[in-house]
């Protein structure tokens, strides 16, 4: 048997060639948190001017070139809370009967969940389109905080479907067979013992989608979205103005580029304010759980 | 002349002392098996000898570990071609998802070997080492994952075969294989001592007795008892290798 | 009692599990209606006609060349078949040129008249006015109002939506600059995506993967309003600068957004791909004397592959679908792009833009919700493939 005779100092080529890849790697990967650093960053240094008590609590004013973004701030909450009552009971149920009821193996469970993942590939525009025919339109609802609560509720659908469904997917069987045994029935072993096991995962997924809801433009555009109403909304069938909508608006079609320059930062910072205690918060809930889990 | 040296050899997983002292010496182209109970340490030990423990975070290692001389924990090695010198074959099977051609390529491919005629020969010559040509020869081309469990095994040993290593690691080699191949996979193993020190891991205390010139017996991270596999089967001179020989534990 | 509680849960929560379903249902019925309504709709604008000399043989004008004679690129009526005689076209805007105020009355009650001798005594004029305006006249005819057709929808080149007398609504301008800014897009993120993805789950340490996995997650949280903000203060002026453009919005712009968008959804799939081949593999490689580069390419990458694909497509959907960033960046020109330097429009971008001016019901309004049919199959299918490519990888894992 002829032995292989390997070239000499091939060791060191595929070692440098190894050291070459893993250091583009590196760098890419470098240059990608230095991309997010330097988006933050520019925001926060220019936005943090602007930012003071007067901007959170003022409506703008002088053609938007002048004051605050407080009725922005209120209508964003007040979109993420009724998108929030959409979809956080439905999609729980949804993910409940997808992973208690529904049959496993069954067409209905690979049905529903490719027909979730289809929605959640659903473009966000197209949400506005469906929002504005069925709730705007064809509903009468007109632009309003309810016809965007409901296609943002729509729209975050998805998430929070799969959210429930993996929580509950990783409790194991023994537990509910237990909870059978001593006689409960299926909804009481539910209720009492795995929606409670699963809440602090589904919880994660609920305040992340919140996330998603703080910051969609596309969905509100013509269902609810206020281009200025300076005026707190007093019910549902009221228009609203929102943060990234109001962003879009002063940066893109502004009359006064110079006096609304520093209000789009602070704009933005909000927004990406909001986005950050969102995922500070989503994160230390989930490694708050990760320790409880270890301790057990 | 000793192949493999292993001085004072202490192995830390964090802080579990999963190897205690463990010096012995492995003769050139014996085989040698290393048995003893679940946990005892001889598959970390294996694994020591390529330096596959290297992957794990935490792992120490305290000792020196010789193979033809050289300190193979000694700064400055280079570690794939330690493993280029030291093959391995796992607990169960792990072919890659390629054809079967470029399964037992692969070894020579990644050591820089590109003569396109000498690979193929070499393919055929570790196939048929590995008693497996006659049945492959007609779908090189075909998935390795085609292939039945012990089929498998012999080709990740072909593969390992290819690179023509002075030393094969067995880490319970056919532990998850059925008897029929298992007794293909033994009788590969004495066909094998010519060419390459081998060494094995069982749980199997037949197939080390079968297949094995020396043997050691593992116990709780030390090891009991290292001596011909003749004197360890019939007169071993501890009374746990007696004991874990005539299956009264483990 | 408490078996008929225990049967209304049953049934609540079989009911809430459907809704996504249901939803898909009533976004492809909602489109639809609006968006096939398109193609009932006539060529020339709702109550106006075009009246030409009855001696004139043209009789049918198709949407282009009616805007080509409206634009006077076409000037002569035997380019549309018919004699060789130049064509003067006459608006209701025109009118001041033609006649004085005195002879159209205080009301403009003689307007329709006078237009009818006027069409009557020049063999070449097209005019376009007010169906109720013109009386019953057999000097002169109307050019015949077909439907708007499919052909001209999917395979025209123009988009000029409020364009008179006949609007076009050809998409392949829109259609094209989705492709050419998503495609850009993925040429840019596919390299950055992938190494993340390697260094992440291959060679970075837990301590490294601990920061990286984060700063990954928040990129894909921050809102596109601030991506697209971010572009046009940093990114515009930078492209600007640096290719000397006239502007700096173009798809190029769009795609560099778009890049850093979809990396999130890359790295996050692959990377998970990639730590989901089995460990034995990678030992397999490492004994045979390979390095761990040589693992990671010849071994690792090539067996999830099927995650990595999942990833770059999803990665594609987010692109194709992404509205306002790509509004806010990509200078909205509605041409077939030549360069990928140029301003250009997306659909999703379109209907974001234009939605709001677009009277409910009118084929403006009706030819945006075919844009979000078309968007929503463009994506429908993407899913459809992932899907599919996810669950050949689950066959070949079993």
């Amino acid at each position: 048997m002829a032995a292989p005779v390997f070239p000499k100092g091939y060791n060191i080529k595929k070692r440098r060639s190894q050291a070459l890849a893993f250091g583009m790697f590196r760098i890419l990967s470098i240059s990608i948190v230095l991309i997010l650093f330097a988006i933050l960053g520019f925001i926060i240094y220019k936005g943090a001017g602007v930012l003071d008590w007067d901007f959170l609590t003022e409506a703008p004013s002088d053609g938007m070139t002048a004051g605050g973004i407080m009725p922005a701030i209120v209508g964003t909450l007040l979109l993420m809370a009724g998108s929030a009552a959409v979809a956080f009971p439905v999609g729980i149920m949804s993910g409940i009967y997808m992973n208690e009821y529904a049959s496993k193996t069954g067409w209905t469970v690979r049905f529903i969940r490719l027909m979730t993942n289809n929605l959640s590939g659903v473009p966000s525009i197209v949400f506005g389109l469906f929002g504005m025919a069925l709730f705007v339109k064809y509903l009468g609802f007109g632009d309003s905080i309810l016809a965007g609560s409901l296609t943002l509720g729509l729209l975050s659908l998805p998430l929070v479907i799969r959210t429930t469904e993996e929580a509950l997917k990783d409790i194991p069987d023994g537990i509910r067979e237990g909870s059978l045994a001593l006689g409960a029935t299926r909804l009481q072993t539910i209720w009492k013992v795995v929606l409670p096991m699963g809440m602090p995962r589904i919880i994660t997924g609920l305040i992340l989608s919140l996330g998603r809801v703080s910051g969609e433009t596309a969905p509100i555009l013509f269902t609810c979205a206020a281009y200025f109403f300076p005026q707190l909304p007093t019910s549902v069938f009221d228009q609203c103005m929102a943060l990234p909508y109001h962003l879009y608006v002063i940066s893109t079609s502004g009359t006064d580029i110079e006096a609304q320059q520093p209000i789009a930062y602070g704009t933005a910072l909000v927004l990406i304010i909001i986005v950050l205690i969102i995922n500070i918060l989503a994160g230390m809930l989930r490694k708050w759980f990760e320790r409880r889990l270890k301790i057990k | 002349m000793e192949k493999i040296e292993a001085r004072d050899v202490n192995f830390y997983y964090g802080d579990f002392h999963a190897l205690k002292g463990i010096t012995m010496d492995i003769p050139q182209n014996k085989v040698v098996a290393f048995i003893g109970p679940s946990g005892c340490g001889k598959s970390t030990f294996l694994r020591l000898f390529n330096r596959m423990n290297d992957l794990i975070p935490g792992a120490r290692l305290d000792g020196k570990i010789l193979i033809d001389g050289q300190d193979i924990y000694a700064p400055g090695t280079q570690v794939d071609e330690l493993r280029k010198n030291v093959g391995m074959v796992f607990q169960r099977p792990n072919p890659f998802p390629k054809s079967i051609f470029e399964n037992v390529a692969y070894g020579l491919k990644v050591n820089g070997i590109r003569d396109k005629k000498f690979i193929a020969r070499r393919v055929e010559e570790s196939l048929r080492g590995a008693a497996l040509w006659n049945e492959v020869k007609d779908k090189l081309d075909a998935s390795a994952y085609a292939l039945s469990g012990g089929q498998q095994q012999r080709l990740c040993i072909a593969r390992a075969m290819a690179v023509s290593p002075s030393v094969l690691l067995m880490d319970e080699p056919a532990s998850a294989l059925d008897p029929i191949s298992t007794a293909k996979i033994e009788e590969l193993i004495c066909e094998l001592r010519s060419q390459v020190t081998i060494v094995i891991v069982t749980h199997n205390m037949q197939q080390a007795s079968r297949v094995s010139d020396m043997t050691a017996f593992f116990y709780m991270g030390e090891m009991v008892e290292y001596d011909d596999t003749r004197v360890i089967f019939t007169n071993p001179s501890k009374e746990a290798t007696q004991n874990y020989i005539t299956g009264r534990f483990g | 009692m408490k078996k008929i509680a225990d049967k209304t849960v049953r049934w609540v929560l079989t009911a809430s599990g459907f809704v996504t379903s249901v939803v898909i249902l009533l976004i492809i019925g909602f489109l639809f209606t609006e968006g096939a309504g398109l193609f009932g709709e006539k060529v020339i604008e709702e109550g106006y006609v075009l009246a030409v000399n009855k001696d004139n043989p043209v009789r049918v004008l198709d949407a282009a060349q009616i805007k080509a004679v409206f634009d006077e690129d076409m000037t002569n009526w035997k380019e549309a078949g018919g004699p060789d005689l130049p064509i003067e076209t006459f608006r209701l805007e025109d009118m001041d040129e033609y006649f004085t105020e005195e002879q159209l009355g205080p009301q403009y009650e003689n307007a329709g008249t006078l237009i009818t001798s006027l069409v009557a005594s020049s063999p070449g004029m097209v005019a376009f006015v007010p169906e109720s305006m013109i009386p019953d006249d057999a000097r002169l005819v109307f050019i015949e109002d077909c439907n708007i057709s499919p052909e001209e929808v999917f395979a025209g080149t123009e988009w000029y939506p409020t364009a008179t007398p006949a609007p076009l609504f050809g998409i392949l301008p829109l259609l094209a600059g989705t492709l050419w800014v998503s495609f850009f897009a993925i040429l840019i993120a596919l390299p950055f995506g992938i190494s993340i993805a390697v260094y992440m789950s291959e060679v970075a340490s837990e301590r490294v993967r601990g920061f990286l996995k984060p700063v990954i997650e928040l990129l894909n949280g921050i809102p596109s309003v601030v991506y697209g903000f971010f572009g046009l203060i940093i990114i515009v002026p930078l492209l600007q600068q640096v290719f000397g453009l006239p502007v700096g919005e173009s798809g190029l712009a769009g795609s560099i957004v778009l890049a850093i968008m979809a990396l999130p959804t890359i790295v996050t799939v692959a990377d998970d791909a990639m730590r989901n081949c089995p460990g034995a593999l990678r030992e397999g490689s490492l004994a045979l004397g390979a390095t761990r580069w040589q693992t990671v390419a010849r071994v690792v990458i090539p067996s999830s592959m099927s995650g990595i694909a999942s990833g770059v497509v999803l990665g594609i959907g987010r692109a194709i679908g992404e509205t306002m960033a790509v509004l806010m960046v990509t200078g909205n020109a509605a041409v077939v792009p030549h360069s990928i330097l140029e301003p250009l429009r997306t659909i999703p971008a379109t209907i974001a833009a234009e939605l709001g001016e677009a009277p409910a019901g009118g084929a403006h309004y009706q030819s945006l919700f075919l844009l979000g049919v078309i968007l929503f199959f463009i994506t429908f299918f993407i899913n459809l493939c992932v899907e599919y490519i996810s669950s050949r990888n689950r066959a070949k894992n079993s």
